[in-house]
């Protein structure tokens, strides 16, 4: 395996997957992975999952008035699971791995999360639709598909946001929420370096006031609540948009391609795909190529392939799903033999889909590697190579790490007393958890 | 391979009751695998995986050459404070192994000396392969699993294995399931030291698992093996248990049982005290299970090799090749070394480094499958294949040929 194709996969992809063929020319299997549209955007929707909602809630009222016919509210949870395997078998099998990294790395940016249990219905149509289509597209569409998106405007409230001096508003007597548009700001787009104040943040939630969706809809889906949208202009960081859904549309048009927009994007993807502490000369190349291109992710994550830095020695921690992922795709185990993915998940301290805050999973070494983090990975990694027992420790090692497998590696796992220890050694190495 | 392992998750509960383990039960590198046969003969392999040093469970403190490949590592002489155990006044059983010392003076224990497999590899992984396959070449199935079907079918169910997976010494068409006890266990000490070993020059995450390993309690002489916590007790609850199965009426016949912690490459003397302690703790566990079947048994312990007679210079012993294999049983004919002792010259080392092998694990296995369990020599040149020339070992068990 040539130094360059290791890199390709497991830099900017989730790790070899067994003895699979190489790529011959790195560059161009990466740049590959970005033509026409992702492969894995079949399953349930977003409406989907609220008519199962709606169900499961209409079973629990008759289990309420004791109606003995009434079916379990299982509807969304089980929706969820054989989703969340898909999801899975995905990115295990996947030819297209760096696109799925874009995916995470996308989905991660524009978090939802199952801490808000009602999530459960939407948070992998969310990814589905609002993410997967977009991250070789404009970077403007994925934020009008996420701001639309059932799952965002739930799990960041601005479902239930209304402007004051609105109809409902003066009826209701009740106001704006500002979640969504801070973490709109603050995270998804201009960031804090931009210098908005509170102010804007007022007015941004003005703007959105209306977007929501309508449940008991069918098939339930976004709904621009006039009635509930505060009238008037309003003026977000110097710029004025209009009362409607059509001022919504330009504000978040402006925010887009906005040049602070195109820096913290920037710094986030070579961040996540080469360094903890990104080279200003990097974050500059991607910013430029984002503005030149109006938010071109496709071209800006082709750039990203050709950071010279890219092609350093590996340097980032992979975090634990990652790794899990790495280790699986090297193990090559048929379906039925994988782990449940929620179950380890939990046990390595980053569960599925469960960030804790809006901002989402950290992505540099220091957040992951705790003492106890690291332990877990080597207890998982022990437990996994008992089950495989009939694999051979060397071949493996070729297999996944090739011209990145140290010497020292090698030399450990030759003295080690059985094949489980050998593969948890790989498992441990310090190359193997680095990507 | 055909094993098709049983879906156990239900019978969890059931399973640990039958083997009398507790919930909080862990495995460690121990495994038990169990299978059925229509016959009143016991016979049981304990693997020992990873290499033990032969010479350090059974020492030949009268050989002259002795002191000077490895003064460092002998334990005293018999009669002195923790010294050797006499076996008749050549060789000496390792201090920790006092119950194997009482079998040894019942006439129920029979160490087999200067043994090895037929294959010359000093990867542990090939030796322990071939070992189990009982063959030069790859098999499909493993050489106990071939016992298991030349002996009469039994309509006994009782055939599972206790572990992450079937050692390939069982594997093949007879059944065996597999249960795993909650959780999969930890790694032992050692393993955690190589892994902190291993990492310690990484800025990122050598730190982390000091420090993760410090948190969770491991002192520095835990992980270097001068000190054994780990889980002590799992090797011998799992011989109890088999113990227990193999007595029943109808239970099963066969047993693989594995334990590991022999690859004594630094800091032998106190690496080697628990796990040796555990296998006697296990064997007098099992023996003590068996209760009046103990008369009807016989026990096989192997290593995929031995370690060299020199000690290196970390007062460890690296992959070598001639060791020891116990025989034991209530029908053994105990209460001797068995053995064609090569000596320990310098011209008498295999390769300049190996205790020389003078006799071959074959020979042994097909002799006591051979007078314990009546395999004739054509069903047995089965089990092992191509091993005309390692003939079954005469005399292994007492009043057969």
């Amino acid at each position: 395996m040539e130094q360059r194709t290791a890199q390709a996969l497991i830099r900017f992809g989730l790790g070899r997957r067994g003895a699979e063929p190489l790529p011959t020319d790195p560059a161009a299997w990466l740049a590959g992975q970005l033509d026409g549209t992702d492969p894995a955007c079949a399953g349930p929707s977003a409406a989907d999952g609220l008519i199962a909602f709606r169900q499961d809630n209409a079973d629990r009222r008759a289990i309420k008035q004791g109606d003995p016919t009434a079916p379990q509210p299982t509807r969304v949870r089980d929706m969820f699971r054989a989703d969340a395997l898909a999801m899975l078998d995905v990115a295990l099998t996947t030819p297209t791995p760096f696109r799925e990294r874009l995916v995470w790395f996308w989905a991660n940016h524009f978090t939802v999360s199952l801490r808000r249990g009602e999530i459960t219905a939407v948070a992998l149509p969310f990814i589905r639709e609002a993410i997967r289509p977009y991250v070789n597209g404009r970077f403007v569409d994925m934020l009008f598909a996420v701001m639309r998106h059932p799952a965002m405007l739930m799990y960041l409230d601005n479902a239930s946001s209304i402007g004051p001096n609105s109809p409902a508003g003066l009826k209701q007597h009740r106001g704006l929420n500002e979640n969504l548009a801070r973490e709109s700001l603050e995270l998804h787009t201009v960031s804090p370096a931009s210098g908005y104040t509170q102010r804007d943040v007022t007015e941004y939630a003005k703007i959105l006031t209306g977007w929501s969706f309508e449940i008991n809809y069918n098939p339930p889906q976004f709904l621009f609540r006039l009635n509930a949208h505060e009238p008037g202009p309003k003026t977000l960081m110097g710029q004025t948009f209009d009362h409607g859904a059509a001022g919504g549309i330009a504000a978040l048009t402006w925010l887009a391609d906005h040049p602070w927009t195109h820096r913290h994007l920037a710094t986030k993807l070579v961040r996540h795909f080469v360094a903890d502490d990104p080279a200003p000369a990097d974050v500059a190349r991607i910013e430029r190529v984002l503005r030149d291109t109006k938010g071109n992710l496709k071209a800006a994550s082709l750039e990203l392939t050709r950071l010279q830095g890219a092609w350093q020695p590996l340097a980032k921690l992979r975090s634990p799903m990652e790794y899990v992922v790495a280790v699986l795709r090297a193990l090559d185990l048929p379906a039925d033999k994988r782990p449940d993915l929620n179950g380890v998940m939990g046990q390595m301290g980053q569960p599925f889909l469960n960030a804790p805050l809006p901002n989402g999973w950290p992505d540099t070494a220091a957040d992951w590697a705790g003492g106890e983090a690291m332990l877990r990975r080597v207890d998982w990694a022990y437990g996994i190579a008992g089950r495989v027992a009939a694999a051979d420790p060397d071949q493996l090692a070729a297999d996944s790490l090739g011209p990145l497998l140290q010497q020292a590696t090698i030399d450990q796992m030759r003295r080690a007393g059985s094949r489980r220890d050998a593969i948890t050694l790989l498992f441990a190495s310090p190359e193997f958890q680095r990507r | 391979m055909h094993i098709n392992p049983i879906p156990l998750a239900p019978g969890l509960t059931r399973r640990a009751a039958l083997l009398g383990l507790s919930a909080a039960f862990t495995l460690g590198r121990a495994s038990l695998a169990l299978a059925a046969a229509a016959t009143e003969r016991r016979f049981v392999v304990v693997i020992l995986r990873g290499a033990l040093d032969g010479m350090a469970a059974v020492v030949p403190y009268g050989d002259k050459d002795l002191a000077t490949w490895r003064a460092e590592i002998v334990p005293p002489a018999p009669g002195q404070p923790n010294g050797l155990l006499d076996l008749g006044g050549f060789y000496g059983l390792h201090p920790a192994l006092s119950g194997l010392h009482d079998m040894y003076k019942a006439n129920e224990l029979a160490p087999v000396h200067a043994v090895a497999g037929a294959y010359r590899s000093r990867s542990h992984f090939e030796a322990q392969d071939y070992m189990e396959f009982g063959a030069e070449q790859r098999m499909t199935s493993g050489w106990l699993n071939r016992v298991a079907a030349a002996l009469p079918a039994s309509g006994s169910e009782t055939a599972l294995a206790v572990g992450a997976s079937v050692p390939v010494l069982l594997r093949g068409p007879t059944q065996v399931g597999t249960w795993l006890p909650q959780g999969g266990g930890h790694p032992e000490p050692d393993l955690y030291a190589r892994i902190a070993a291993l990492n310690a020059h990484d800025s990122i995450t050598g730190p982390a698992i000091a420090d993760g390993l410090k948190e969770r309690g491991f002192s520095a002489s835990v992980l270097a093996g001068t000190e054994q916590p780990g889980n002590r007790n799992a090797f011998p609850a799992l011989a109890a248990a088999a113990g227990r199965l193999l007595a029943a009426k109808d239970g099963p016949r066969l047993a693989a049982l594995e334990i590991g912690g022999w690859d004594t490459h630094t800091a032998q003397p106190g690496r080697l005290n628990g796990p040796l302690k555990q296998l006697d703790d296990g064997l007098v566990a099992l023996k003590a299970g068996l209760g009046d079947a103990w008369s009807k048994t016989v026990v096989l312990t192997m290593t995929e090799f031995g370690r060299t007679v020199r000690n290196n210079g970390t007062k460890g012993t690296d992959h070598g090749t001639g060791t020891v294999a116990f025989v034991l049983g209530g029908d053994v004919a105990g209460g001797r070394v068995q053995a064609n002792w090569p000596g320990l010259a310098q011209d008498r080392l295999f390769e300049n480094r190996d205790l020389q092998p003078t006799a071959d694990l074959r020979s042994v296995a097909k002799g006591l499958l051979k007078q314990h369990l009546g395999l004739t020599d054509a069903v047995l040149a089965k089990v092992f294949p191509d091993s005309a020339s390692a003939t079954a070992m005469h005399g292994l068990v007492r009043g057969v040929a």
